[in-house]
């Protein structure tokens, strides 16, 4: 069975892989993140919204690169469930 | 009872406004888009200036501690009762304990929860309606947070029966590009005619800065006409002497990406405004996301007062038919 999914912005606005530009990223491709650990952020009205993993994860591809302009419902990144 | 589970990006009281004190500098904040508020309070048989909750981009988990009639209209953040799908700009019914929640945003940006009775919150300055930049009004001065709270209110008037909808030819439809009307002026003298024609025939995409107090508008730059800069105004060709900022005029700093003030911006200063959005378009202004499309067209004053006079004569017909 496949547990290929998306996680999608639920807004639009800028999305940012780092917490701040001198720090690492959240996660990379080939990362298992658990459930509740943020991949990413979204700001828009001056606001950052943290985009988390809804359950363990196997990241397998960022589709939208560092400080990108996304619309609400688009695909971030590609994931694999670890769930068994 | 109303407690926040979870608050959504940006969840604040508001109402028709802060009204009547822009001379003390003081914005009017209310409701962006006055027209759903307005149904939502209708669709509730609530009095006009009951407050309802404006919802930005991203719903909260709401839980009600009693039975209520509640109405979600505005931008289609589809709404979930219990997880279940329910209508928007109709009249619902809560029971005591049931959850309110969202889907992702599917069209618009702000959708307005009106609940039987209004929110009940300390009335400052005339309104219950909030001011974030400063704190004050609405809910402790601030957007909702996890574990809040909310009173609900008494400012109903008529019982509206369940399941009470408004025409369907009457409920707006919020794309992703948009027209929004202007009166030109009252500073667009200091444009050249080459960059008024810019700004009218541009398609303007709006940035991620957009937010109640103003929305910015990405595209090309824009000239003023050059002169020596008069006693009292800044130095640079976007600046004029201070006057006051008509709510919905456009200002364009430096002649770089053409700001559209709203209902929580400054209320004057030395920005050459070049034009106006047309009162009966703030409505639809506050439904538009970060990166989506503008083009700004010209009317005259006689149609912007006639398009306000339709908007009223539409809610009136709405009112009549509730």
């Amino acid at each position: 069975m496949s547990d290929k999914k998306a996680i999608l912005s639920p807004l639009p606005g800028v999305f940012y892989r780092k917490p701040s530009p001198e720090l690492p990223d959240y996660a990379k491709e080939g990362d298992v993140i658990k459930a509740g650990e943020v991949v990413g952020l979204i700001e828009v009205m001056k606001n950052f919204y943290e985009i988390k993993a809804e359950e363990d994860v196997l990241i397998e591809q960022f589709v939208v690169e560092n400080e990108t302009i996304v619309d609400a419902g688009q695909e971030l990144v590609l994931v694999k469930s670890q769930a068994s | 009872m109303i407690k926040v589970i979870k608050p959504g990006l940006q969840t604040t009281v508001q109402d028709q406004g802060r009204i009547g004190l822009y001379e003390i500098g003081m914005p009017p904040s209310g409701a962006m888009d006055k027209f759903s508020y307005t149904v939502g309070n209708l669709l509730v048989g609530n009095q006009r200036n009951a407050a309802a909750l404006e919802i930005t981009y991203l719903g909260p988990v709401l839980q009600f501690g009693r039975k209520l009639r509640i109405s979600i209209t505005g931008g289609n953040i589809p709404p979930k009762i219990n997880g279940q799908p329910v209508a928007m700009w109709e009249t619902l019914e809560v029971q005591e304990g049931d959850t309110l929640s969202f889907d992702f945003v599917q069209s618009g940006a702000r959708t307005y929860l009106a609940v039987e009775g209004g929110i009940d919150v300390p009335v400052v300055m005339n309104s219950r309606s909030t001011y974030t930049l400063i704190g004050i009004g609405g809910f402790q001065g601030r957007a909702l947070a996890e574990g809040d709270e909310l009173a609900v209110g008494d400012m109903h008037e008529k019982k509206v029966p369940v399941g009470t909808r408004i025409d369907p030819s009457l409920i707006p439809v919020f794309q992703k590009t948009h027209e929004i009307r202007v009166v030109v002026g009252l500073c667009s003298y200091r444009l050249t005619e080459e960059s008024k024609a810019v700004f009218l025939e541009s398609e303007w995409t709006v940035t991620p800065e957009a937010n109640r107090i103003g929305y910015r508008h990405k595209g090309e730059r824009l000239k003023f006409v050059e002169r020596q800069q008069p006693f009292g105004a800044g130095s640079n060709p976007s600046n004029v002497t201070d006057l006051g900022y008509p709510i919905g005029s456009i200002q364009v700093p430096d002649g770089v990406e053409p700001i559209v003030l709203l209902h929580d911006a400054v209320t004057g200063g030395g920005y050459a405004t070049i034009a106006t959005v047309i009162s009966a378009d703030l409505n639809r202004m506050a439904q538009i996301k970060t990166n989506e499309k503008v083009k700004f067209v010209s009317v005259t004053l006689e149609e912007a007062i006639g398009a306000r006079r339709n908007l009223r004569d539409q809610l009136m017909k709405i009112a009549d038919a509730i």
